[in-house]
Order: structure tokens, then sequence, then C-alpha cells
């Protein structure tokens, strides 16, 4: 890792580095870093609700506080751990992945970092200005719009800043994609996690909106006095509900899309085979997120949208297990016959399929529109989730961490004790999450502070916990192994698992220019072609020539500096009018750092031929 | 257009004969545009009670958008295939939601 | 292509807004943003659909909305739309001057528009008590409308932004792009606000 270069120049000049950097593999650290860190938040918040859960009538925390929890767990979970660890993997791998440079627009990939960071810290604060959010990370009218303090405020500006952030991120993966791909490389020749990610990101910005819509509306609902989803002037609560889940059902396939990916290419790096049924991948892959929009409704088959509309939600439901079990299938038969080795990337990905399929099963009998009446708001949907997010997500972030992890830092990931952490998650997470299937079925309430004793529900709650406990040692050992890998681990070179796409053909860590030229592709898994007929690497498509590089710049982080001042403005001025001294400061920052963006030439760099010939020299280019 | 031996004053020529065609569709697409504004209007003022009143508003509405989107914004030109793509993505959802919000709220 | 190339407003191809790798993504990117604010205004769309008779026993769409006002800004914003067609075609053509002034048009057309609007809203506020708070429509009706309207205020600051930064050194290709969107950006506002005033207005007046 840059440790030592860093010492050299200083904390500080790290630390400014890092601000004003629009290098992609840097704005991957900066995602992981965050995200990790988030993810530990929500990871410490699961415990204290599955402490609160350990025993009947339990009173370890408050209930008020309880409901903070789960609000928080949630929120922080999809919108700030799984979100941005899923960035920090786009950002890492997709240009490498298509052979470019860096992406689109390097300058908004900074901007979406540190919209969705400050967001993220703007709900966070909430903790210690007088309560966190309360009511649930679905946010529902009219339980939102009554709920008293700031905690809900907290909660519309902490997303709608870090939902910019992510719609930014969305598009410039699209562009990048469509427009940076390098010669050679047609959509049919695209590893499975660009494709994904492409798909994805097509998801993120037709959802998004829908969400910064609702989120205004709670906004001026709360803070303005509309009258939104206040019945009594003939508003109507239930938009929120919709607005929400034409946001949220995209957004569980923006989470998961990524990942059955990366999942993709592991299992065909590992297996030493090219994927099995590459173009139905593909299909599968645009087609789930082609459903994935018309679905929604299944989360709201209670509310009363009559049975036509109940029907038609639940059969487009169902229909996406099709594309799914292909999905499954094809994983199964790219293993089938292949040379397979099981590293801790391979481990965690052949958990993935048995875990996630029970979660796709139940979400089949969830789909059931009747059947939902019995199962709706019980911890049979919440096992069913949890068995989808992280049985898939996680999992795959897991798998995918350890697969790349040379790639970002030059380093791989301990194996023994990637295993060593593996055991104890997969364990516990099966013991958490299984027996809550039949809490539900039995009764038990998703969302209850505590339940009661003598109706069978101790020794099952009593299972759970004992699990969450197992997977946050999991966790720990995790963390442990990044800690060893970075201080005693030694270098490896670009290619360490004997890889079949653009990202292994390069140096790890890559330069910051990743190709000193850029690669001619071939064909699918072009690297392998190469490989196949006994070349070392790449045949490059242009001569060695001078590099366009983007400047680092400041302005991304000043301009969600200023949004972070104005939304503490918009949430206060409530109570006194003198806050919105802080909406003028902010927005101030804000606008004027995008009008010097726009009024200031930035025309980037050039890498000079003699400065690429130096570090061909010094091995960089392998 | 590629031809070799075209001159750069011919090429020039060329491009510039090109957008006073494309310019003079588009003259022809605003004033389709302002007719269908003024038969919109003359509808709801002149108070025609029929009840293709409100699908006749909607469809002069929708032509006027794509004349905008593919004269005015050049979608009909090359090299707008994933914009073609994208706005389509876009649109589909935007009709599921009008749809959703027309129908299945409470009322 | 080396920077002098491309702040060199001697130098210029076909399709200027497209001619460098920049230009490109930006082309594709903004195309790709207006798919998403389709999704944000069918939102904002479908809520007033939902709410639009939803007025509290105040007032409705029926004695609210005149139509005079609405023909004047609907002709406002459609010639708007016209007249940066025409920057457009002065660009393509590289003539510098005759887009500017084309694009001049436009924001005085624009903030005639936001004129009207303005107006038509202190009127509604004043004359008809008729506000954001007072019914469900009253919030969704100010906020569709208004959010139209401050996409038109944003617009009007960017091309103005635009025009004066480029005012001395005149078309190249790094700024060609960047009027290129701008125009854009102003024809997606022309196409939501032709919803609008079928949607909110001619159909709010037929009942």
């Amino acid at each position: 890792m840059s440790t030592a270069l860093a010492q050299n120049r200083g904390l500080g000049a790290m630390i400014w580095d890092y601000l004003t950097t629009v290098d992609h593999k840097k704005i991957a650290h900066l995602y992981l870093v965050a995200g990790g860190f988030f993810f530990l938040i929500g990871g410490l918040e699961a415990m204290l609700i599955r402490i609160q859960l350990m025993k009947p009538d339990n009173d370890f925390i408050s209930a008020g506080l309880y409901n903070e929890m789960i609000t928080m767990h949630g929120t922080t979970m999809i919108f700030l751990a799984a979100m941005p660890l899923i960035f920090a993997l786009m950002n890492a791998v997709v240009p490498l992945q298509i052979g470019a440079r860096d992406v689109a627009f390097p300058f908004l990939n900074s901007l979406g970092f540190w919209l969705f960071l400050f967001g993220g810290v703007i709900l966070n604060v909430s903790w210690f200005t007088g309560g966190a959010p309360d009511a649930g990370w679905t946010n529902y009218a009219p339980l939102s719009t009554v709920s008293p303090g700031h905690g809900v405020d907290y909660y519309v500006m902490g997303l709608q800043i870090s939902g910019a952030g992510t719609l930014i991120g969305g598009i410039n993966f699209l562009v990048t994609i469509v427009n940076m791909r390098a010669p050679g490389m047609t959509y049919m020749r695209m590893p499975l996690f660009t494709w994904a990610v492409f798909v994805t990101s097509a998801l993120i910005l037709f959802a998004f909106p829908a969400l910064t819509v609702g989120l205004f509306l709670m906004m001026f609902d709360r803070m303005f006095g509309s009258v939104f989803f206040d019945t009594a002037a003939g508003g109507n609560a239930i938009i929120w509900e919709h607005l929400f889940w034409i946001f949220g059902h995209p957004e569980v396939y923006i989470l998961i899309l990524p990942l059955f990916g990366a999942f993709s290419d592991i299992f065909s790096t590992f297996s030493k085979k090219r994927l099995f049924g590459y173009s139905a991948m593909v299909f599968a892959t645009v087609l789930i997120g082609f459903l994935g929009f018309m679905v929604w409704a299944h989360h709201m088959f209670t509310v009363g949208m009559g049975p036509i509309a109940n029907s038609i939600f639940a059969v487009a439901t169902m229909a996406i297990a099709v594309p799914t079990g292909i999905k499954i299938f094809n994983w199964m038969f790219t293993m089938w016959g292949g040379n397979i080795k099981m590293t801790a990337a391979m481990l965690w990905s052949v958990a993935f399929i048995p875990s996630f399929t029970i979660g796709g099963m139940t979400g089949v009998m969830l789909a059931a529109a009747a059947a939902d009446y019995q199962y709706h708001d019980t911890y049979f949907v919440v096992g069913h989730f949890h068995y989808v997010i992280v049985g898939g997500v996680v999992f795959g972030l897991f798998a995918a961490l350890h697969y790349w992890w040379p790639k970002m830092f030059g380093k791989v990931l301990n194996e023994k004790l990637g295993k060593l952490a593996f055991w104890p998650f997969f364990i516990g997470f099966h013991l958490t999450f299984f027996i809550q299937h039949f809490l539900g079925l039995m009764g038990m309430p998703r969302r209850y502070w505590v339940f009661l004793e003598g109706q069978g529900l101790e020794a099952g709650n009593l299972i759970s916990t004992i699990g969450a406990f197992l997977m946050a040692i999991g966790t720990v050992i995790f963390l442990v192994n990044v800690v060893y890998t970075s201080v005693k681990a030694k270098k490896v070179s670009g290619d360490p698992w004997d890889g079949r796409t653009l990202e292994w053909s390069i140096p790890s860590p890559p330069p910051h220019y990743n190709f000193t030229q850029t690669p001619l592709v071939r064909g699918l898994d072009p690297l392998w072609v190469e490989k196949s007929e006994g070349k070392k690497g790449m045949t490059p498509a242009e001569p060695l020539g001078d590099i366009h590089m983007p400047n680092a710049s400041i302005l991304p982080f000043l301009i969600s500096l200023g949004l972070f001042i104005a939304g503490f403005g918009f949430i206060y001025q409530v109570d006194n009018k003198a806050w919105l001294i802080l909406v003028f400061l902010g927005m101030g920052l804000t606008l004027g750092s995008m009008l010097t963006r726009s009024l200031k030439d930035d025309l980037g760099h050039h890498i000079h031929k003699e400065e690429l010939e130096k570090d061909l020299e010094k091995g960089a280019g392998e | 257009m590629n031809n070799q031996s075209q001159t750069p004053q011919q090429k020039a020529e060329f491009e510039r004969k090109q957008h006073k065609e494309e310019m003079k569709q588009q003259v022809i697409s605003f004033a389709l545009m302002i007719l269908f504004t003024f038969i919109a209007f003359g509808m709801v003022l002149l108070d025609i009670g029929s009840v293709f009143l409100v699908p006749t508003l909607l469809l002069l509405a929708v032509v006027q958008v794509l004349f905008q989107l593919y004269y005015f914004m050049h979608m009909k030109n090359k090299g707008h295939d994933m914009v073609a793509v994208m706005m389509y993505g876009g649109l589909a959802v935007a009709i599921l939601t009008i749809i959703t919000f027309t129908t299945i709220i409470w009322w | 292509m080396s920077h002098d190339d491309v702040l060199n407003p001697k130098q210029m191809p076909h399709d200027p807004e497209k001619a460098t790798l920049e230009g490109k993504n930006k082309f594709l990117a903004f195309w790709f943003f207006l798919g998403g604010e389709t999704v944000l205004f069918a939102s904002l769309f479908g809520t007033y659909l939902a709410l639009n008779r939803s007025t509290a026993g105040e007032n409705t769409p029926e004695n609210l909305f005149g139509l005079e006002l609405v023909f004047i800004m609907t002709m406002l914003l459609l010639t708007s739309s016209l007249t940066s067609v025409y920057a457009m075609y002065h660009m393509k053509n590289h003539d510098f001057k005759k887009m500017q002034l084309w694009l001049g048009i436009t924001v005085a057309l624009g903030l005639a528009f936001l004129g009207f609007e303005i107006y038509e809203f202190v009127h509604y506020i004043h004359e008809y008590e008729f506000t954001f708070r007072s019914s469900a429509f009253g919030s969704a009706f100010y906020t569709l409308v208004g959010f139209h309207g401050g996409h038109v205020l944003f617009g009007l600051c960017w091309i103005v932004t635009l025009m004066i930064r480029n005012s001395k050194r005149g078309l190249n290709l790094y700024n060609a792009p960047k009027f290129y969107i701008a125009s854009l950006y102003w024809h997606f506002i022309d196409v939501v606000w032709v919803f609008i005033f079928t949607v909110v207005y001619l159909m709010g007046k037929v009942g």
C-alpha cells in the first residue's frame, strides 16, 4: 500500500490528496472505508436489537430507543453500508474491466462520494441531537409526519443528500460503460460484473427520482406546512408508500445485481472455465432489471389496492424467479466439471447459492398475495429479506472483497483467516435468520420492542441472538484479516488468481492512469484469450503516447459541505427562523462552488511519454 | 459526402445546406406545435363537452412532445440509440407511476 | 487532442458538441439525466393527479385557473424553444454572435414566462387565499408547477452564465457541448410545460 509513500509526504498531504482526488481507484478506497464504517455502526445497532430480544419482556433498551435502533439499522445498512460498498467495487473494478483510464466524469465521481458521506453523517448526527429517526426505514406516513422531534427530519435530509450522490454515480457509470470501452470490447464481451453495473446504474437512474420526490413531499409536510399526507386536509398517506416502493423495490435489485455480476466473475475464475451461458446471464440480468420496476406494490398487498392490482403484482413478482433461476443454474453449470479452487472468495460464493435460494423461495411464498396477509409484517418477512440481503449482498461483498482485494491494494487477504471468518458468519447467519421464519409463522410481529413469556417464542429468539453474535465474531475476524494482511502480507503480482478479464492484465495496484497503452480486446474473457494463445499480456491498441488525465479538485467536497450545512438549517428553521442563516450560508457555498466549477476551465493534464517509459522501466507496466 | 475530391469549402457548403434543411423541418414542427396548442385551448374554451375531449388533449400533448424530442432535440438524428433506450426506459417507469397514482391509491 | 486545439475557435468540426470524448460523455450523460427527470416529473404529476380533487372544500381547479394567462405563458415558452433551436443552428454553422443573440432572446422569453408565473402565484394567494398549505390540491399544485418554475429559473441562470463566461472568447470545442446540453435542458423544460398546461390547466378546466 501507499503507506510508506504517505509517511514521506506527511499525513496532511495524504488527507488533502484524498479530499481532492478524482481517481476512481482512490474514490473506491474512500467508499470502502466509509461504507465499512457505516456497516460496523449498522451491525452494532443490529446487535443491540438482538440483545433486547434475547429474552421475553427484556428492558435492555427503552421502547423509544428500540424504534430508533430498528430505523437506523435498516437505513444505515441499505443506504450507508451496502450501497457505498457496492460503489467501492464499481469504482475499483469497472474502469479496469472495460480498459478505460478513468470513469467518464471523474469530478462527478468524487462529488457523488462526498454527497453520500455528508448525507450519512447528517443521518447519524441525529443520535447526538435529541433522537434518531424512529418511523422505520420505510418511514411510512402518517407515523413519520407526526413523529415528534427532529429525527425524521434528519432522515429526510440525510437521504436526500446521499441519494443525489447515488444518482450522480449511476449516470456516471452508465456513460462510462457506453462510451469508454477499449477497442474491441463490444457489449457482448463485457464481463458480467460490468454488465450488472450497467443494468444497476440504469435502475438507479429510474428509481432514485421517485425517492427524491417522496422525500421532498415529506420535507414539505414536516418543515413547510404542506398537507400531502394529512388526510384531514385531503392528503393521502398512500402516496408516500407508493413513491417509497417505486424506488424501494428497484433498490433491492440495485443492491443484488452487482454482486450477481461479481459471483459470475468469481465462479468463472476459480472454476477455470468460461461462464456457462454468458448470453443467458446477460439476458437474465436485463430481465431482472426490467421486471424489478413492475413489482413494487407487493410490499403493499395489505393496503387495500383491490384483488386485481394484487394479482397483477403477485404474478409479476413470481416471474422474477425465472431469470433468477436461470442465473442459479448457470452458476452451478459453470462449476460443473471445472477445475475448482476453493479460495475464501469461492467459499463465500458457493455458500451464497443455497442461502440466496432459500431467500428467493420465501420471496415467492410472500408473492402469493392471499398468503401474504398472513406473513405481512411478521418475522417471516424479516427472515426473508435478511436471507436475500445478507445471504446475497453481504456474502457477495465478502466474496468480491476477497477476490478484488489484491487488485485494490496489491496484497492477497490471508486465506486461512478468510476461511476462519467465513464459518462463524455462515453458521451464525443461518442460526439468526432461519428460525425467524418460524417465529413469524408463530405470530411474532416485526418491529415490536418486547415479546411476552409463555407464547413459545423464547427459544427461537435466543437462538437468533446467539447467531447474531457468531456473525459479529466472523466480521471481527475479517477486520483482523485486513489489518494482518496490510501489515504482514507480501506484495503479489498483478494476476494472483490467474484471471480472465482485463483488470488482471495490469499491475496491482494499478498506476493512476491504469493502462499504459489501451488494450485491444479480441474476445470474451480477453486476458484468457491472450493467455490461451501463449501471450503474456494484452496486445496494445495504440502506440505509447501522452495520456490525458483529469485534475484533482476540492470543489466536490465544498459542494457537499454546503449542502450538509444547509441541511441543518432546513431541519431547525422550523423551531427558529434564525436557522435560515445556515440555509443561505450552505446553499451559497454549494452554488458558489458550482459556479466556480462552471467558470474555471478545467482541461486536465497530460502524462508525458517519457514518464510512462520511466514507469515501465520500474516494472509498473510488467 | 466522404468523397475524397471534396474541398473543405465544398464540405462546409454541404453542411450548411444540411443545417438549413434541418432548420426548415424545425420551423415546420414549430408551426404545427403552435397549431396544436391553439386547437387544445380552443377545444376547452369552446366548451366541447365530449368524452373524447380529454383523450384528444392528451394526444395533442404527446404529439407536441414528440416534435420537441425528435426535431428540436434531434432524437431523429444518428447516434441517439442509447438516448432513446434511456428516454423510453424513463417513460415506461413514468407511465407506470402515473397509472398507479390514478388507479390504486385510496380516494 | 492538445488543450490549444480544444480552446481554438478556428478548428471547429461538423458537430462541435460531440467532437471530443468529453463532449460525447456530456451529451450522453445529460440525456440520461433527462430520462431520470422524466421519472421525477411523472412522480410529481402522479401526486398531482391523485390529489387534484382533494380541495378540502376550498378552491377547485375550475374556479382558480384562467386560461388567458396560461395561453400567453405557453406561447412564450414554446417560442423560446424555437429561439434556442435557432441558437443551436448558428452554433453548428460556427456563428457565435448570432448564437449569443438567439440565446439572449431565449432568456428574455424565459424571464417573461417566469414573471407571469410569479404573478399567477401571487394572484392565487392574494385573491383566492389559495396557498401551499390550504389543501392537498394546493400543496400538489404549487409543488408540481413550482418544480417546473424552479427548472426554468435554473435554466436561465445556466444559459446566462454560459453566455457571459464565453462572450469574449467565442465558440470552441470545450464550450460547444455546454451550450448544446443547456439547450437540451431548455427543450425539456418545454416538454414538461406541454404536459402541465394540458393536464393541470386544460384538464382542470374541463373537470
